[in-house]
């Protein structure tokens, strides 16, 4: 009989209309300024730059070493190295970014310069809403604008934060017991051992 | 089209008589690149006779982007994000194809567990992107909205469990070489078992509204016919191929992955018309919740990505591969060419849906305006991978 496919069509459609007042599966948008879905921890949105402590600029992880700048595929990262050294978070005398800009216009949150950060010092930020009206200086993120702290990020994803601290403080305990080995090595004069400035990071990548 | 130039030219001509209305002329019509229903921008040029179809000339390349020579010019991790650009529906199997593609060229072992995980994530792929072109069909075809909107619902189901896992609802980038990049939880994977058991219930909602709709049978069946011989010749792959009568998967000819591991069937069409083209898709994800079910019983624990592998200065040895998977739209695949540097020297996509594009004419000829829409979104097409 003619018909009876779009009535049984019609069926289906009538089902989902007075489902959604009973049946949550159906009824699926949320209202949204109002209402947000929360995000999942995996979320990943633009990058930005991590610091310890209080002081948002003396306190940044990154030493300008420009890894993620050579590895970022739409090259969006732009950074001056300092001429000059700064104790770190660890106490270590090291070099720090002048400039650290990233175009978030241009960025596509691949998250390939926070895989291939030795530092743990760039991470995954989960703000997504960043409209502007303006178009240029807006959109270029600068090293104060980007600069968001520890606490900040272990609040955004909890499960990451609770590794890369693990991880740090790790490396940092391991970095005094051979400061405290090497201190009393260093006295005699037969054995060489090469400067502590020079070792690297415990956490670099081996590569 | 009816007003009367009274030129010269015009005037020696011989008049045209009411009854044979411009018969044996042609009316060149541009569709696109902003028609609504050409998935993205694409433009037709199209010769009518009256409303027949009598020539058809596809104009593409409003989206290209460069992406071959951005993938030679980048190191071999750069390309990852940038495929999932090309087929933005199917990020997840883009990955595989370039992530295998890598792997053989550079003779990468993979994880038990990372090559079950890549299996559930391409055909949760499969699922989302058939549903979604189901969904556009029944839009082309006058359904407005309504298929589309249920469609989608059950699409960002699979897109949640994509951006709980990788961090993004399409740009995935989750696939590195060796392996992927973060393990699936027990949760998760719970997760996406509720809802692959659940989702054969949405396909044959699904069905209910196509199969046996007076509407749909009327659009499709007869209509775009396409005929083995043609399909072979021209390299059609994927559903398209199927739908034809054509026994040809690459999951089940080149045994990529873990494939043979698995109990699945072939759905084959027969007549190759759109309406066949159309039931291939619901057949396709039947035979998926199968795959995904089987998946989740096997799946074993362990590493997710081989340790050997280094993320910075990757240059894998000289030579060249071509790795090539069975995505939803047909057989998409990566050949490379290395000189030993750190990126390509050659990088070329084949992709599924402008190879399958190039056939649009043979199956449009001989039809009205109104169903070369629907042949043209029974072909599943998406921009980002015709232009590249």
């Amino acid at each position: 009989m003619i018909g009876t496919g779009i009535l049984k069509g019609m069926a289906v459609t009538a089902r989902n209309f007075v489902g959604s007042y009973f049946d949550k599966e159906r009824l699926i948008t949320v209202q949204y300024p109002e209402e947000r879905n929360p995000l999942p921890e995996n979320y990943r949105n633009f990058p930005f730059l991590v610091y310890d402590g209080d002081d948002s600029q003396a306190g940044l992880r990154c030493v300008a070493c420009k890894i993620c700048e050579k590895e970022c595929p739409p090259q969006c990262i732009y950074i001056v190295k300092s001429d000059d050294k700064k104790p770190d978070y660890m106490g270590k005398p090291q070099f720090y970014p002048k400039v650290f800009d990233i175009d978030i216009s241009v960025c596509m949150s691949c998250q390939i310069c926070v895989e291939v950060c030795p530092f743990e010092a760039i991470k995954m930020d989960k703000d997504f809403e960043l409209s502007t009206r303006e178009r240029f200086d807006a959109l270029l993120m600068r090293k104060d604008d980007l600069a968001k702290s520890n606490d900040y990020y272990r609040r955004i994803s909890p499960t990451d934060a609770a590794e890369v601290d693990r991880k740090l403080t790790a490396a940092a305990e391991a970095a005094a017991k051979k400061k405290a080995a090497a201190a009393p090595a260093a006295t005699k004069p037969a054995t060489p051992t090469p400067p502590a400035s020079n070792e690297p990071a415990p956490t670099r990548a081996s590569s | 089209m009816s007003a009367v130039i009274e030129t010269l030219e015009a005037m020696e001509r011989p008049p045209v008589s009411m009854g044979s209305r411009l018969e044996g002329e042609l009316l060149e019509v541009s569709m696109g690149p902003q028609h609504p229903s050409t998935h993205g921008v694409f433009r037709m040029n199209v010769a009518l006779e009256g409303e027949i179809v009598r020539k058809l000339k596809p104009v593409f390349g409003y989206l290209h982007r460069n992406h071959e020579k951005i993938g030679e010019s980048v190191s071999y991790l750069g390309s990852m994000p940038y495929t999932d650009r090309l087929d933005y529906f199917c990020s997840m199997t883009n990955n595989w194809a370039y992530a295998l593609s890598v792997e053989k060229l550079a003779g990468i072992e993979v994880p038990e567990r990372a090559e079950y995980l890549r299996i559930i994530l391409a055909e949760l792929t499969r699922l989302q992107n058939h549903v979604s072109l189901l969904g556009f069909l029944l839009n082309d075809m006058g359904a407005w909205g309504t298929p589309l909107m249920y469609a989608f619902r059950e699409r960002e189901k699979i897109l949640d469990l994509f951006e709980s896992l990788s961090g993004s609802r399409m740009m995935c980038d989750y696939m590195r070489f060796g392996g992927c990049r973060v393990d699936a939880s027990p949760e998760w994977l719970a997760r996406a078992k509720k809802i692959v058991d659940i989702f054969p219930r949405f396909v044959d909602e699904l069905e209910q509204l196509i199969v046996g709709n007076e509407v749909v049978i009327a659009r499709t069946q007869n209509v775009g016919k396409l005929s083995r011989d043609l399909a072979i010749s021209t390299g059609i792959t994927g559903p398209m191929l199927r739908a034809c009568g054509v026994n040809y998967d690459v999951r089940k000819v080149d045994c990529y992955g873990f494939y043979p591991r698995f109990k699945f069937r072939i759905p084959l069409g027969e007549h190759g018309d759109t309406y066949d083209r159309l039931m291939m898709r619901i057949l396709e994800m039947r035979e998926s919740v199968g795959i995904l079910k089987q998946a989740f019983e096997q799946i074993p624990t362990g590493p997710i990505i081989n340790p050997k592998v280094k993320i910075r200065a990757f240059r894998p040895p000289v030579g060249e591969a071509y790795g090539r998977i069975e995505a939803p739209k047909g057989e998409l695949g990566f050949y490379l060419i290395s000189d030993g540097g750190p990126n390509p020297y050659r990088y070329r996509v084949r992709p599924p849906s402008f190879i399958n594009l190039t056939i649009l004419e043979d199956m449009c000829l001989g039809h009205t305006v109104a169903d070369v829409m629907v042949i043209l979104g029974s072909i599943d097409i998406v921009m980002g991978e015709v232009d590249r």
